[in-house]
């Protein structure tokens, strides 16, 4: 770990720095994602990666925690997520009673003390912001959540502090590595992208799924690996509802494994499409135009 | 302060980022300062680091990609002149290009699917046989840089990858590298037909790759010649959703296509949201006070009773004859997308009959089929398969009277061309009456409105008329005008 000029600490040299220590974890990153990563780290933004549900944007955050040894702050966002479920909580139950306990004390006193560190439960970002040990934090599925909470995410992304009225402002102490998923199932605002570094995941290349592939299952002969991403390309190349994602592609591959199939002949390809195409009509689409009957 | 910039890197990535500006990227003053500081943290010598750090400072949304890479090339370009790799091409005796054993040598890479090597045969064809001289026919342009490689034959005016391409042939490789494959599999045992069809459909895939690197490279010494302005200006594609349903290419279409699908799922998100906040039902005394347990009896959280969905109405009247066929694929798509929005859809096609084809709008059907389909109904064409909007209103009035109702939001697609007969306005205005909600959808650019044989202003009275011309206006006007 180093520090930059400024004295903040970074957490990458350089871009191949990043390439073999998520290679380490088991990442293998292209070169669009060590560079966005790597600058990111030393811009100190939050990253936006968007992408195809199945191409490893949560992977990215989880190998990154790993990389540099931080911890991994995780905010799921779904519809209806607000700032109690984000940020930070008052426990009304516990202050109750402490107050109900503490009858006939001072108001003054009382007050202070039930809005104390003690009655605050701290939410995934106020939890990222406190930390003192390195940290990654994760903001999934962005464009699940509601406009309102895009508002609340520029405020802490912006500068990394969050006011409670009670406590006063908190700022973090180093900012966590910050990245952001979406499945791009709505357009987040254009306020918070330009806070980002913004990286499109796509499927790899021929070449690093095959590598992926091998990594990952490594039981699986060379030689099948390599038809098994030519066939997966192929199909991504039709005009499919839900084109196969590398998370499939490694279903697929565990799948031959635990058949205990050597050669991907036709037979093979009949019996187990069913993991790579989700959809009954997908799977009819392939197997016509490839000529699977 | 320091004086402003007029010449070196931060000056070239100005007029990088205005370059951007002029093809419709947004780019604000501030994501032209990441990108100084990209430059600034990168090793400017390793191309493609940098090329991806500006695309993560500079773009907002995956679709604008395309018209970055290609803006890249030309602004940042891999060198200057012939940049020739270790794969040369073949020459004859006489000094010409021997374009037989280039194709064999062609053939032999794309059986590989060694991309390095097809880069640089991409590099050297451009220069060997793309290059078109002042004087010279294209014929001998092609012999005759060959044996003047190095300038000698005199600087050429310009590269064509049409010359190049057509030369070279790729397409027709196609056959020779799939035998080659086959020869290359264990025991030469016979192909099946699925593996025969991966192989070609790879294969394909391959070749178009190559003709793109071609093109590629074509541009970038074109632009050595013209000044990359004048390339940019020509030789730059415009985003998918800038472009015209009407005038869009082949790949373009494609291109469109996939990007109009996720379309109907923003906006079928949009609609759910603003349902949801469209208001609020009565307090639920019930739930309120079960909540108010776990806050000591003090009712802190108001629970709101859930307001019945009414899911409207919609009727779709869609012109699907030659003119607007893109056009109607568009409309249809989302209107597919947003089926499960509404309890009740229905929709209509004509010509210059009209035809009910709800039925065939399951959800999952491939959209391909179901336009085939369409046009073969009978009804569809009543007498010349030429549009007439009169007619088809007529059809529509009389044999669905009850299709539209006080419930019924009505959407018309079409570009209003009568072909020069009665536009049945009177009709039309009685649905319209009936009707909760009217509106029509026009591909055609609002000038042209009530040109030759539109009757677009005289729809234009009855119903509002909203231009659609592109992915982006369809997606807004769609957007804006689907009642809750």
């Amino acid at each position: 770990m180093d520090t930059d000029s400024s004295g903040r600490t970074t957490l990458f040299d350089s871009v191949d720095d990043v390439v073999t220590r998520l290679a380490d974890v088991g990442y293998l990153a292209s070169t669009a994602v060590a560079t966005t990563v790597f600058l990111a780290d030393r811009l100190g933004k939050p990253l936006l990666v968007e992408g195809p549900a199945g191409v490893g944007k949560t992977e990215l955050a989880r190998a990154v925690a790993e990389a540099t040894s931080a911890g991994l702050v995780r905010l799921q966002c779904y519809e209806g997520i607000d700032e109690a479920r984000a940020l930070y909580e008052w426990n009304h139950a516990k202050q109750l009673l402490r107050i109900q306990a503490s009858q006939g004390e001072e108001w003054d006193a009382t007050r202070d003390d039930v809005f104390s560190e003690e009655f605050l439960l701290t939410r995934p970002l106020l939890t990222a912001i406190r930390r003192t040990e390195p940290t990654v934090l994760l903001v999934d599925e962005t464009d699940k959540a509601d406009v309102e909470v895009e508002g609340l995410l520029l405020e802490v992304l912006g500068d990394f502090q969050v006011t409670v009225p009670e406590l006063g402002t908190i700022t973090a102490s180093q900012r966590p590595f910050t990245l952001l998923t979406s499945n791009a199932t709505r357009e987040l605002s254009e306020a918070l992208k330009r806070r980002c570094l913004f990286l499109h995941l796509d499927f790899p290349d021929a070449e690093l799924e095959r590598r992926i592939v091998a990594s990952r299952v490594p039981q699986l002969p060379e030689a099948l690996a390599e038809q098994l991403v030519r066939i997966i390309g192929v199909l991504r190349g039709l005009d499919l509802r839900k084109a196969p994602s590398v998370s499939e592609t490694i279903d697929w591959a565990r799948t031959l494994v635990a058949l205990g199939l050597d050669t991907l002949d036709d037979d093979a390809v009949r019996a187990s499409l069913g993991v790579v195409l989700k959809h009954r009509s997908d799977m009819v689409k392939a197997s016509s135009e490839l000529r699977l009957n | 302060m320091a004086d402003t910039p007029a010449r070196g890197l931060p000056a070239h990535l100005v007029d990088f980022v205005q370059a951007l500006r002029r093809h419709h990227v947004d780019v604000g003053p501030g994501e032209t300062v990441d990108a100084a500081a990209v430059m600034a943290e990168l090793d400017l010598l390793r191309r493609e680091q940098l090329r991806e750090g500006l695309a993560a400072a500079l773009l907002r949304r995956s679709g604008q990609r395309q018209t970055f890479d290609a803006l890249f090339d030309l602004w940042f370009p891999l060198g200057q002149g012939a940049a020739l790799g270790e794969v040369a091409l073949p020459y004859a005796e006489d000094g010409s290009v021997d374009v037989d054993a280039l194709r064999d040598l062609l053939a032999q890479l794309l059986a590989d699917g060694d991309t390095a090597a097809l880069t640089e045969l991409a590099r050297a064809v451009v220069d060997g046989l793309g290059a078109i001289s002042v004087g010279n026919g294209n014929g001998s342009g092609a012999g005759g840089s060959g044996t003047g490689k190095d300038g000698a034959a005199g600087t050429p005016s310009g590269f064509s990858s049409y010359q190049a391409l057509n030369s070279v042939r790729p397409e027709t490789l196609l056959a020779r590298v799939l035998a080659d494959l086959r020869s290359r599999g264990e025991g030469g045992e016979a192909e099946s037909p699925f593996a025969e069809e991966v192989a070609r459909r790879q294969t394909r895939a391959r070749i178009a790759e190559f003709r793109r690197m071609v093109q590629s490279e074509t541009a970038r010494r074109g632009s050595e010649i013209r000044g990359r302005e004048a390339a940019a200006r020509t030789g730059v594609r415009r985003q998918a959703e800038q472009t015209d349903f009407l005038s869009a290419g082949a790949d373009t279409l494609a291109d469109l296509r996939r990007r109009v699908a996720p379309l109907g799922r923003h906006l079928a998100t949009r609609l759910a949201a603003r349902r949801r906040r469209a208001h609020r039902g009565a307090i639920d005394m019930r739930r309120t006070l079960r909540r108010s347990m776990s806050t000591g009896g003090v009712p802190v959280n108001l629970v709101h009773r859930r307001p019945r969905p009414g899911r409207p109405e919609l009727v779709l009247l869609c012109d699907v004859s030659g003119s607007v066929a893109g056009f109607s694929h568009f409309t249809m798509m989302l209107v597919q997308a947003l089926r499960e929005q509404f309890s009740r859809i229905r929709i209509f096609c004509f010509v210059d009959g009209c035809v009910e084809v709800t039925d065939l709008f399951t959800p999952g059907a491939d959209l391909g089929d179901v336009l085939t389909e369409v046009h073969s109904r009978p009804g569809l064409v009543a007498w010349s398969g030429h549009s007439d909007y009169g007619r088809a209103f007529d059809r529509f009035a009389e044999r669905w009277p009850d299709a539209v109702t006080d419930r019924t939001s009505l959407l018309v697609l079409g570009d209003a061309r009568t072909n020069h007969q009665d536009p049945a306005l009177g009709v039309l205005s009685g649905v319209v009456a009936r009707a909760r909600h009217a509106h029509w959808l026009n591909p055609e650019p609002e000038k042209q409105w009530g040109t030759g044989d539109s009757a677009a202003r005289e729809y234009g009275r009855i119903m509002p008329m909203h231009e659609c011309r592109t992915a982006a206006q369809l997606a807004g006007v769609v957007g804006g005008l689907l009642p809750v």
